[in-house]
C-alpha cells in the first residue's frame, strides 16, 4: 500500500512551495511524524513529517524545485503493523502541519488505498488490512503463518505471496513447505550474524571487553592473588525448611509476586551466623583486620551477559520475608539491566545460590574486599541414617565456604559452617516467615 | 414430518408440553383469549383452561417474578414475554433471581423456568419491537440462552429448554416466524443445549451466526461457493452455554473467523467468541477475526433506510466473505 504525499499548503494564501532539502532518499525507512523533506515558501519554512510509517519509494520533485501545492513530491510504501491499519485511516499531513505551522490548511495527501474505518455492520468498509509481507520476514506475517514458518523452518521472506496485496498466506508457508525449497537459515548461521559477544561467542573471533567484564576480571585477579583462599564444605539436612518454604510459597507469591526460593532461608541463616562469627563478616587491611558494623550481604546473579553482585544492605535486620522481598526485587532488576551502582556496592560477605543448576560442590572466590563467600548447592532427596539408626529419606544441600585465610583460620570458618548448618537444620515452619 | 414455519414449530412444541405434562404453565400478555399476538397458543385456553394458559396484567416483572415462584416449587412455567423489547422491567426476576437460584439455596431449589420472547428486526418494528437483547443476557452465568433459526431446531431445543433443570430464555427471531419452512421431526426429541450446528462445510472461512442472520449468511456462502470459494457457516443455535469446541475445531481447520449478527458490535456476542478464539486459537488464525454487527445506534429507525442501515445483508456478508477469503 503507498501514500503519495502532496506538496503541503503552509498557509492560507500560499499556493506553491519548494523542496529546499530531502531529508531522505529513496529506500530510506521513515517513522510517521518524522520529518521527510524541508519545504519553503515565501510565508514560511517548514519540516513537513511522514503521514505515515514506511519505506520512501520515489521522490518527485527535485531540491530546489518549486511546485503547486497539492502537487504529488514523494511516494511512500507504509508496511501496515497488524491491527494498524484496521482502526484508523493514516493521519493526514493536515493534521500534522498544524503543529509545524501557523496557518495550516486541510486536504494535503492523498492515500492511495488507505482504509476507511470499519463500519460495524460491514457498509462502506474495504478489505481488511494487508501486510506487505515482502518487506521483511515476519513483520506483517499473521500468527498462523509465524507458527507455521517456525514449525516448518521455512523463511517467509522467500515465499511469494498469495493474499491481498501479495500477502504471505499460511497456505503459502505449508506449500513452500511441502516443495522444500526454502529453508530457514540454520541456528548457526544465523547465530554468526552480528558482532561477537559473551552472550553470543562466535568461535574464531576475540570478544572485545566491556567494562563489567574487564571489572570482573580485575576482581577476581586481585582476590585470587591477595587472599589466600581456604576452601570448607557442611552437608546440611533441609528438609525442614524445605517444607515450610513449600508451604509458604504460593501465599507468598500472591502476595508480593516474587518467587519464594530457598535463599531467604539460607539468607536467613547466614546473617544470624554472621553475628555469631562476626570475624567472617570482616575484612583484611593494611591496619589490621577491620570487623565490619553492618552486615550487608550481596547476592551472586548470573546473567548470560555477565556477572553482578547486588547487595542487601543490613541483612541481618531483615526478617526471612524481608529478605526474600529485597533478593526478589534484586533479581528481578539485574535480570532486567536495571540494577543502579549503589546496588552493588558495600558488601560485607556473600552469598552464592549455585544450586539452581545442579552444582554438587564448588569453590568460589571471595569478592575483594571480604572474609568468606558461601554457597547453596543443589538440594538432593537422599538416604539418610538419623540419630537413632533407622535410615531415612531426607532433603540434602551442601554448602561451601571459601575463605580468606588472612583474616580467619579453619577453627573459625568450621565453626561459622558448623553454626550455619545448626541454624538451618533447626529452622522449621513456625508462625511466619 | 410435516412442513413448518417456525411459528407453527413453537406452537406444536408447546402444545406437546402442555398435553403430556400437567405441571406445564403458559402465562404472559395476551396468551390466552387472544392466543398471542402471533397466534401461537390460539384456543389454548378453551383446550386446557384459564388455570393453565395465563393472561397476564402488562407487568412483565410479574409474570417472571411469578414464574420463578411457581418453577421453585415444582411448577413447569414457560413465560412470555410479548416482545423482548419488553423484557427490561423483569431484569432483575431474570438476573438476580431465577439465574441465581440454584447457587442462593445450594441446589436445594432448582428454576425450571422457560422465558419466551419474540426478538429481532427486519419486520419494521422501529424502536420498540425490533431489539436484540442476547447480549444483555449472555454475560449472566446460571441462565441459558437459545436462539434457535430452523423449526426442526426450534422443536428440539424448546423441548431441551422446558426439560432443562434451569432458567432458559428462549429467542424467537420474529422475521423468521413465517419466513423460515422446514420439516419438523414427528414426536418428542431434544437438542441438547450448547451444541452449535456445522450447517455447512468449508475449508477458507469460518462463519458463525445465529437466528435469521444464520439465513442470510447461509445465502451469501453458497455465492461465494458458486465462485469456487469454500466458506463454512456454523449456527451457534445456544448462545449459551457456547459450543466453543465446534467453534475452534473449525478456526483450526479454517484459519479465518468472520462472526454475523443483528446485535450491537460492541461488546456483543462476538466479541465473546472473538476473545475466546483469539485466547485458544491464535496461532491458527491467518487473518484478523472480524466482526459484522449493528452499529453504535440506540436502536433500529422505523423508517426503512434506517432499519436497512442498522441491519445487514446477504450481499454485504458475501462482500465481507470475499475479502477474507482473499486475505
Amino acid at each position: 500500500m503507498v501514500t503519495t504525499i502532496t506538496m503541503p499548503q503552509l498557509g492560507e494564501t500560499v499556493t506553491e512551495g519548494t523542496v529546499e532539502r530531502w531529508l531522505k532518499k529513496p529506500g530510506d525507512a521513515v517513522e510517521k511524524y518524522e520529518a521527510f523533506v524541508e519545504v519553503s515558501t515565501d510565508k514560511v519554512n517548514s519540516e513537513v513529517p511522514a503521514p505515515v510509517t514506511g519505506i520512501i519509494r520515489e521522490l518527485l520533485v527535485q531540491e530546489g524545485q518549486t511546485v503547486a501545492t497539492g502537487t504529488p513530491i514523494a511516494v511512500i510504501d507504509h508496511e501496515a503493523a497488524v491491527g494498524q491499519s484496521a482502526s484508523a485511516p493514516p493521519s493526514t499531513l493536515s493534521e500534522m502541519a498544524h503543529s509545524a505551522n501557523a496557518e495550516p490548511v486541510p486536504g494535503f495527501n492523498i492515500p492511495q488505498s488507505a482504509p476507511k474505518p470499519a463500519a460495524a455492520n460491514g457498509r462502506s468498509e474495504t478489505a481488511p488490512p494487508v501486510h506487505a509481507s515482502s518487506e521483511v520476514s515476519l513483520r506483517g506475517a499473521s500468527p498462523a503463518v509465524r507458527r507455521l514458518a517456525r514449525e516448518h523452518r521455512v523463511d517467509v521472506a522467500a515465499i511469494k505471496g498469495s493474499g491481498a496485496n501479495g500477502r504471505v498466506t499460511a497456505d503459502d508457508v505449508l506449500a513452500a513447505a511441502k516443495s522444500g525449497t526454502i529453508a530457514a537459515p540454520t541456528a548457526t548461521a544465523s547465530a554468526a550474524k552480528g558482532p561477537s559477544t559473551y552472550a553470543n561467542p562466535i568461535p574464531g573471533t576475540t570478544i572485545p571487553l566491556n567494562s563489567a567484564r574487564r571489572i570482573i576480571a580485575e576482581r577476581m585477579v586481585e582476590s585470587k592473588h591477595n587472599a589466600p583462599h581456604a576452601w570448607s564444605m557442611v552437608e546440611v539436612d533441609v528438609t525442614n525448611v524445605w517444607k515450610w518454604r513449600a508451604k509458604e510459597k504460593d501465599r507468598f507469591e500472591q502476595e508480593t509476586g516474587y518467587k519464594l526460593t530457598l535463599l531467604p532461608f539460607f539468607m536467613r541463616a547466614v546473617v544470624e551466623s554472621l553475628a555469631a562469627f562476626p570475624l567472617m563478616n570482616a575484612k583484611f587491611t593494611a591496619e589490621g583486620i577491620h570487623v565490619n558494623k553492618d552486615v550487608n550481604v550481596g547476592i551472586a546473579i548470573g546473567l548470560a551477559t555477565n556477572l553482578v553482585v547486588p547487595v542487601i544492605r543490613n541483612a541481618d535486620k531483615l526478617s526471612i520475608r524481608g529478605l526474600a522481598i529485597a533478593a526478589g526485587d534484586l533479581i528481578d532488576r539485574a535480570r532486567k539491566n536495571k540494577l543502579t551502582a549503589d546496588d552493588v556496592q558495600g558488601g560485607t560477605f556473600t552469598v552464592n545460590n549455585n544450586g539452581a543448576n545442579g552444582s554438587y560442590a564448588s569453590a568460589p572466590i571471595i569478592n575483594a574486599g571480604q572474609a568468606g563467600i558461601v554457597t547453596m548447592e543443589t538440594v538432593v532427596k537422599k538416604p539418610v541414617v538419623t540419630a537413632d539408626d533407622a535410615i531415612a529419606i531426607r532433603h540434602m544441600m551442601n554448602s561451601c565456604l571459601s575463605l580468606d585465610h588472612r583474616v580467619v583460620d579453619g577453627y573459625v570458618a568450621s565453626g561459622f559452617l558448623a553454626d550455619l548448618k545448626k541454624r538451618l537444620e533447626g529452622m522449621t515452619a513456625s508462625g511466619s516467615i | 414430518m410435516a412442513v413448518m414455519n417456525n411459528v407453527e414449530a413453537v406452537r406444536a412444541t408447546l402444545y406437546d408440553a402442555m398435553k403430556s405434562d400437567d405441571r406445564t404453565v403458559l402465562m404472559g400478555e395476551d396468551v390466552g383469549a387472544r392466543g398471542n399476538v402471533f397466534l401461537i397458543s390460539k384456543d389454548f385456553i378453551k383446550e386446557f383452561g384459564p388455570d393453565r394458559v395465563i393472561d397476564t396484567p402488562i407487568a412483565e416483572a410479574s409474570i417472571v417474578g411469578i414464574a420463578v415462584g411457581m418453577a421453585m416449587e415444582g411448577l413447569r412455567p414457560i413465560a412470555e414475554i410479548q416482545f423482548a423489547d419488553f423484557i427490561y422491567p423483569a431484569f432483575n426476576q431474570i438476573v438476580g433471581e431465577a439465574a441465581k437460584t440454584r447457587y442462593r439455596s445450594n441446589g436445594e431449589y432448582t428454576c425450571p423456568l422457560v422465558i419466551r420472547t419474540p426478538y429481532g428486526g427486519g419486520v419494521r418494528g422501529a424502536l420498540s419491537h425490533s431489539v436484540s437483547i442476547e447480549a444483555l443476557f449472555y454475560h449472566v452465568p446460571g441462565l441459558k440462552i437459545v436462539a434457535p433459526a430452523f423449526p426442526s431446531d426450534v422443536k428440539g431445543l424448546l423441548n431441551a429448554a422446558i426439560d432443562d433443570p434451569d432458567p432458559v430464555l428462549f429467542l424467537e427471531h420474529k422475521k423468521t416466524y413465517r419466513l423460515i419452512k422446514g420439516e419438523v421431526p414427528e414426536g418428542h426429541y431434544t437438542i441438547p443445549l450448547g451444541k452449535a450446528n456445522v450447517l455447512k462445510e468449508g475449508s477458507q472461512l469460518t462463519v458463525v451466526s445465529y437466528g435469521l442472520y444464520v439465513h442470510w449468511a447461509l445465502d451469501a456462502a453458497k455465492q461465494l461457493e458458486a465462485d469456487g470459494r469454500s466458506v463454512e457457516v456454523i449456527d451457534l443455535r445456544s448462545i449459551r452455554p457456547m459450543d466453543q469446541q465446534t467453534i475452534l475445531r473449525s478456526v483450526r481447520k479454517t484459519r479465518k473467523l468472520l462472526i454475523v449478527h443483528e446485535d450491537n458490535k460492541f461488546g456483543g456476542i462476538g466479541a465473546e467468541i472473538s476473545a475466546m478464539v483469539a485466547e485458544e486459537a491464535l496461532f491458527d488464525l491467518d487473518a484478523p477475526i472480524r466482526r459484522l454487527a449493528a452499529p453504535d445506534v440506540p436502536a433500529m429507525g422505523y423508517a426503512e433506510p434506517l432499519e436497512q442501515e442498522y441491519m445487514s445483508s446477504p450481499a454485504l456478508m458475501a462482500e465481507a466473505m470475499r475479502e477474507m477469503v482473499a486475505f
